[in-house]
């Protein structure tokens, strides 16, 4: 059985890669394009490490064939940072320790993104919910919501 | 895995013809959110994967002449929450669809698919019975509807017969003061399983309840829809006698596993509060509280 040629942008960049029927978005972004930000913790669409962006909407990668990138836009951590600049949230993330073995911490900073794209301006109800798909098991969440809420502060403030 | 096919059909005459064509074999792909979990642990080796995201009739949200909605099957939960006006008439129905998984399980996750993957716990599929929602089917020899209640044939199994698909859902225009509601018990605030679930959908003249319809999930093989809770309510004030018998009558239909989510007698307890608390929500809606 022949691949499929899957013609898609990610991060901006026009991409072209070759994948087999079964292959999930996740396969190919580790394996074929060396883009392994994304993590995979589940394969089951529980946990979130896989998040990445289909047309700008939040899904997780894991729970993707590659074949549906034809024709769409992904975006991934790697497209996060501005060259050598970090997104605030990856800056805040940072400052504040919302990390300590790092697995989940692309899934939430491309989860946490998507918020607050959509709602500059989340409450701590609203960001917990929005992220209750991505999973951590070292750090309580309490520093990554705190980051989250502060950086959105932050952002507003600039935006003024 | 090798001799799968993937398929990204442009009309649904394309995708049927060639999901007919290869039999069981075949899946339909709609959010994935069931099926890749499936086919990664070894449940389904599918030798066709259609993916119906290219359709117009599967992915459109249209208001009919009437003023009810036609629903796209593979249409996801953070579409049909961005829409203007369906979370307005239905708002039970949303929230029972935008209640599944995670926000990025919602970035994918349809209607469509929760009916057809056959879960008694779906968490739309009550809300769907209760509003009267009709499945639109189109299948090799034509197409054809049902009512959402009559798809499901048991666990992970549904009434559509082979190479047919659910295309999209008809919901009924809204009379005046009607109101729907759905609530699920889990353990736990968020990303679970529905120990159980009601859906309930009022219409509400003159204080008197003129109309209603009860879907009942997770307590059977099949999500139910519960006519004798219907009864109760329909002629009432929704007063407490009223929802007291509505919610015997959830209890009564109840024929539950037991599991690590609940036991029998606790899924048949809660599905009878449960009722009453979804009653007063979809009531308070339908007087537009």
């Amino acid at each position: 059985m022949a691949k499929i040629h899957v013609s898609t942008t990610i991060n901006g960049d026009p991409t072209e890669f070759l994948c087999e029927p079964y292959e999930t978005m996740l396969d190919v972004l580790r394996n074929e394009l060396e883009l392994t930000g994304s993590k995979e913790g589940c394969g089951s669409g529980d946990c979130g490490a896989c998040s990445i962006t289909l047309d700008g909407r939040l899904v997780c990668s894991c729970l993707m064939l590659a074949a549906e990138a034809d024709g769409h836009e992904i975006g991934t951590i790697e497209g996060m940072a501005n060259g050598e600049t970090l997104h605030p949230l990856q800056q805040k993330f940072l400052e504040m320790a919302a990390l300590q073995c790092g697995i989940c911490t692309p899934g939430m900073l491309v989860a946490a993104k998507s918020l607050l794209e959509q709602n500059p301006d989340p409450s701590e109800t609203e960001v917990r919910y929005w992220l209750a798909g991505n999973l951590c098991r070292c750090t309580g969440y309490h520093n990554i919501v705190k980051s989250v809420l502060s950086t959105a502060a932050e952002m507003r403030g600039a935006a003024q | 895995m090798t001799d799968i096919q993937y398929l990204v059909p442009r009309t649904l005459d394309e995708a049927i013809g060639a999901y007919a064509a290869a039999g069981s074999a075949a899946r339909i792909l709609a959010g994935g959110t069931d099926l890749l979990v499936q086919m990664r642990a070894g449940a389904v080796r599918p030798g066709l994967i259609v993916d119906i995201k290219n359709i117009a009739e599967t992915t459109g949200i249209e208001q009919t002449a009437d003023g009810g909605f036609r629903v796209g099957a593979a249409v996801s939960g953070a579409v049909l929450y961005e829409h203007p006006a369906f979370g307005k008439a239905w708002p039970g129905v949303l929230e029972a669809l935008n209640l599944i998984g995670s926000t990025q399980v919602q970035g994918r996750a349809s209607l469509g698919g929760n009916l057809c993957n056959g879960s008694p716990a779906g968490d739309s599929v009550p809300a769907l019975v209760a509003a009267g929602a009709i499945a639109n089917l189109q299948g090799p020899d034509g197409s054809r509807t049902l009512a959402v209640e009559d798809v499901p044939a048991g666990p992970g199994r549904t009434n559509l017969k082979p190479g047919e698909i659910v295309v999209s859902f008809t919901l009924p225009p809204r009379p005046a003061g009607s109101g729907d509601a759905y609530l699920r018990m889990i353990p736990r605030t968020e990303m679970d399983i529905a120990v159980v679930g009601v859906g309930v959908n009022l219409t509400i003249a003159n204080g008197t309840c003129t109309a209603a319809r009860v879907g009942l999930g997770a307590v059977a093989p099949t999500v139910l829809r519960v006519k004798d809770a219907e009864k109760a309510l329909i002629g009432s004030k929704l007063d407490d006698a009223a929802l007291d018998a509505a919610a015997a009558a959830c209890s009564a239909a109840c024929n539950p596993i037991d599991d690590k989510r609940g036991t029998i007698a606790y899924r048949t307890k809660v599905a009878g509060v449960l009722l009453k608390r979804t009653a007063g929500i979809a009531a308070d809606r339908a007087r537009g509280a």
